[in-house]
C-alpha cells in the first residue's frame, strides 16, 4: 500500500507539470495579447507605458524563461504573482474566497450522496415498479434541468410569493454557525440535485447487478431479512463504482460552484475566476486555475486511496 | 423447418437499418421514443424558426414591456419588449448549431487522438495520456470560460472550444476500444500481407470502434447543450444578437426577473425538455446499439414473473 502512494504520488509530477505548462500557455500564447487589451481598457496609456508594462510583466524575455520565472517564484518563494486589478498578491484574494468554495461543495457533494443513494438503492431493489419509474425519471430530472434555472428559480419565486430574500453579505460560520448554514444550505441543495442524477444511475445499476450475484442468493436462503441482504451483503459490493462516479463528478463539482456562487452572490473562488477572466487579470486567473487543477489531482489520489479501505479484496502493488 | 426460420432471419437482415431501430425504438422504449420526439421537434423548431416564430427574436415592441403571456405574445416579453416565443424557437437553433457541431469536432479529435495513441502505443501514448491527464484535471466549465474569454466569445469559438476541449476528454474510450480490436487476428493479418498504416486504421479499426462513436457523439450533446448555456450564462458564450437560451436567463435580464418570472422561466423550460429528451433518447439508442451495456430482467434477476411474455418467446 505505501508503495503504491509513492508511486502514484510520483506519477503525479509529470501531470502537475504539464497541467502548468497548459496553463501558462493557455494564457500567454492565445491571440489578444494581454497588453494590448490592457492598452485599450486604460484609454490613457501611451506607447512608453506599454513598454513599461511589457517589462514590469516580464514579456520582454523569452517565454520559456518567464515559464520558469513564474515556476520559480511559485516554488520556491510560494508566490503567485500579484493581482493586475488590486496589485495585491493574488493569494489574499484566494485566502478570503476558499473557504466559501470549500464549504459550498462539501456541502454540496453530501446532500448529493443524501439524495442519490438512498433513492438508488430503492429503485433497485423494486425495479419496474412505479416507484422505480419515478425515481428513474426524478434521475433524469435532476440531470436535465440546469442548475442556473433551477438557482434562479428558488431565489425569483419565494421573492414574489414571501418576499424573501437570500442575505447578500457573507455570514461566516465562526461568528453565526446557524445563519452561515441556513446562507449554504439552499445552494448546496442546488448544486447537490445536479450532481445527484449521475450517482442515483450508477447506484441503481450496480445494485442491481450485485443483487443477482450468487452469494446474494445464498443470504435470501439462509432466511435474513431483506434490510440485511441489502444493506450488508449487496451495499458494500455495489458503492465501488460508485466512489469512481462521485470521483469523477468532482470537476463537475467546481464548475457547478462556478455557476451557484454567481447566483446566490457567494464571494468563492468561482466568482473570484469569473471577475479575474472577466478584468482578463491573468495572474489571478493561473494561479486559480493551478489550484483547481492541483485539488482536483489531489482528491482523485484520495478517492483511488479510498478503494482500498473500503474493499480489502483491491490490493496494490 | 430449418429452412423457414433460415428464411425468416435472412428476411429481417435485409430490413432497412434505421428503420429497423426505429420500429425497435418505439416497440422497445417508450421512454426513448418520447425523447425521439422531442428531438425531431426540437430539430424542427431549430431548421423552420423562419416560419415558427411569429416575430424576428430581436425586434422591440417597446410598449409591451415585461407583459407576461397574452394573445399578441404567447409566452410573453422581455424587459425591452423582445417576444419570448421567437427567442426560444430563434435559441433552438443555436443550441442545434452548437451542439452538433462542437459534438463533430469532439469526435473527430477524439478519433484522431484516441486511435492514433491507441494504436501506436508506447512511449507516444504514455505522453498523449499524461496530457489528457492533465486536461481532465481542470474543470471543464472553468477551463473553457478561461479560452473563450481570451480567444473572444462567438458562436464559431464555442464551437471549437467544446468540440476540443471533449474530444480530448473522450479519446480515452476510443483508446481503449482501438487497443482491444488491435489485437484481433484480423489486424494481425493485414500487417502480415503488408497493408500500410492508414488503411489499417481507416478499414479494420475505425469500422469496428462505430458503436462507441456514435454512442458518445450522441450523449454528448445534451452535455454540450448545457454547457454552451452555462457559458452563455456565465457571460462566456454567444454574444448578441445570436439568441441563448443561457444568455437569456443572465445580463440586464436578472435585474427584471422578480417583476417578470416569466421572462426567467421559459429558456429553462426549453433547455431542460430538450436535454432530458436527447438524453433518453442517446440513452435508448446506446441500448440498441450496444447490447452489452443492457441491464437483466426481473427484481433481483430471479423475478420471471414479471416477463412471461418474453420468456415464452425466448422459448
Amino acid at each position: 500500500m505505501r508503495s503504491y502512494i509513492i508511486r502514484r504520488l510520483l506519477l503525479i509530477i509529470p501531470t502537475i507539470f504539464i497541467v502548468s505548462i497548459i496553463v501558462f500557455v493557455t494564457i500567454r500564447l492565445i491571440p489578444g495579447n494581454i497588453v494590448d487589451i490592457m492598452v485599450s481598457n486604460f484609454q490613457d496609456i501611451t506607447k512608453m507605458d506599454k513598454q513599461a508594462i511589457e517589462q514590469a510583466l516580464g514579456f520582454n524575455v523569452p517565454l520559456y524563461k518567464q515559464y520558469l520565472h513564474w515556476m520559480a517564484q511559485i516554488i520556491v518563494h510560494g508566490n503567485f504573482g500579484k493581482s493586475l486589478w488590486s496589485n495585491l498578491p493574488v493569494m489574499n484574494d484566494v485566502r478570503a474566497a476558499w473557504p466559501v468554495t470549500l464549504e459550498l461543495g462539501t456541502l454540496g457533494i453530501i446532500l448529493a450522496q443524501v439524495i442519490a443513494l438512498p433513492i438508488g438503492i430503492y429503485s433497485a431493489m423494486r425495479q419496474d415498479t412505479i416507484g422505480d419509474y419515478l425515481a428513474r425519471s426524478f434521475a433524469v430530472l435532476c440531470i436535465a434541468v440546469p442548475g442556473f434555472w433551477i438557482g434562479t428559480m428558488v431565489i425569483i419565486f419565494p421573492a414574489i410569493w414571501w418576499h424573501y430574500t437570500p442575505s447578500i453579505r457573507l455570514i461566516t460560520f465562526g461568528s453565526d454557525p446557524l445563519g452561515n448554514l441556513k446562507m449554504f444550505i439552499i445552494p448546496a441543495l442546488v448544486l447537490g440535485m445536479e450532481m445527484s442524477g449521475m450517482t442515483m444511475r450508477m447506484m441503481r445499476t450496480m445494485m442491481l447487478e450485485v443483487l443477482r450475484q450468487d452469494y446474494i442468493r445464498t443470504a435470501w436462503s439462509k432466511g435474513l431479512t431483506e434490510r440485511v441482504v441489502v444493506l450488508r451483503h449487496a451495499l458494500k459490493n455495489a458503492l465501488i463504482p460508485v466512489i469512481t462516479i462521485i470521483g469523477w463528478q468532482v470537476p463537475l463539482l467546481v464548475g457547478g460552484t462556478v455557476i451557484i456562487e454567481n447566483i446566490f452572490q457567494l464571494p468563492g473562488m468561482g466568482q473570484l475566476i469569473v471577475n479575474a477572466t472577466q478584468h482578463r487579470d491573468y495572474p489571478e486567473v493561473s494561479t486559480i486555475l493551478m489550484i483547481f487543477g492541483l485539488v482536483i489531482l489531489v482528491l482523485n489520489l484520495f478517492i483511488d486511496m479510498l478503494y482500498g479501505f473500503l474493499d480489502p479484496r483491491i490490493h496494490y502493488k | 423447418m430449418a429452412d423457414i426460420t433460415s428464411n425468416k432471419t435472412a428476411v429481417k437482415k435485409h430490413r432497412n437499418f434505421i428503420a429497423d431501430l426505429v420500429f425497435r425504438m418505439i416497440t422497445e422504449k417508450p421512454l426513448g421514443t418520447a425523447g425521439l420526439i422531442i428531438t425531431v421537434v426540437f430539430l424542427a423548431t431549430a431548421i423552420f424558426a423562419n416560419y415558427l416564430a411569429p416575430y424576428a427574436p430581436n425586434q422591440l415592441h417597446g410598449l409591451s414591456a415585461l407583459k407576461g403571456p397574452s394573445l399578441q405574445f404567447w409566452l410573453g416579453t422581455d424587459n425591452l419588449g423582445r417576444d419570448l416565443l421567437s427567442r426560444i424557437i430563434f435559441g433552438a437553433r443555436v443550441s442545434v448549431i452548437v451542439g452538433l457541431g462542437a459534438s463533430i469536432v469532439a469526435s473527430v479529435v477524439e478519433i484522431t487522438v484516441g486511435v492514433l495513441a491507441g494504436y501506436i502505443g508506447g512511449t507516444f501514448d504514455l505522453v498523449v495520456q499524461r496530457f489528457v491527464d492533465a486536461v481532465m484535471c481542470f474543470p471543464g466549465l472553468i477551463l473553457m470560460m478561461v479560452i473563450i474569454s481570451l480567444v473572444g466569445a462567438g458562436i464559431m469559438q464555442t464551437i471549437l472550444v467544446l468540440g476540443i476541449t471533449w474530444g480530448i476528454t473522450g479519446s480515452r474510450l476510443i483508446r481503449s476500444a482501438t487497443m482491444s480490436i488491435k489485437e484481433n487476428m484480423y489486424v494481425q493479418a493485414a500487417i502480415s500481407v503488408g497493408s500500410s498504416t492508414p488503411d489499417i486504421i481507416f478499414n479494420h479499426i475505425i469500422p469496428n470502434i462505430m458503436a462507441p462513436i456514435i454512442v458518445q457523439f450522441t450523449t454528448r450533446i445534451p452535455a454540450i447543450i448545457l454547457t454552451e448555456a452555462s457559458l452563455s450564462f456565465l457571460g462566456f458564450g454567444i454574444p448578441p444578437p445570436a439568441v441563448s437560451w443561457g444568455a437569456m436567463l443572465s445580463g440586464s435580464a436578472r435585474t427584471y426577473m422578480r417583476k417578470d418570472p416569466w421572462m426567467a422561466f421559459w429558456p429553462g423550460l426549453a433547455l431542460s425538455l430538450v436535454v432530458y429528451g436527447v438524453s433518453m433518447f442517446g440513452d435508448a439508442l446506446r441500448d440498441l446499439l450496444d447490447p452489452r451495456l443492457r441491464g437483466g430482467i426481473g427484481r433481483y434477476g430471479t423475478n420471471i414473473k414479471r416477463k412471461p411474455k418474453e420468456l415464452s418467446k425466448q422459448r
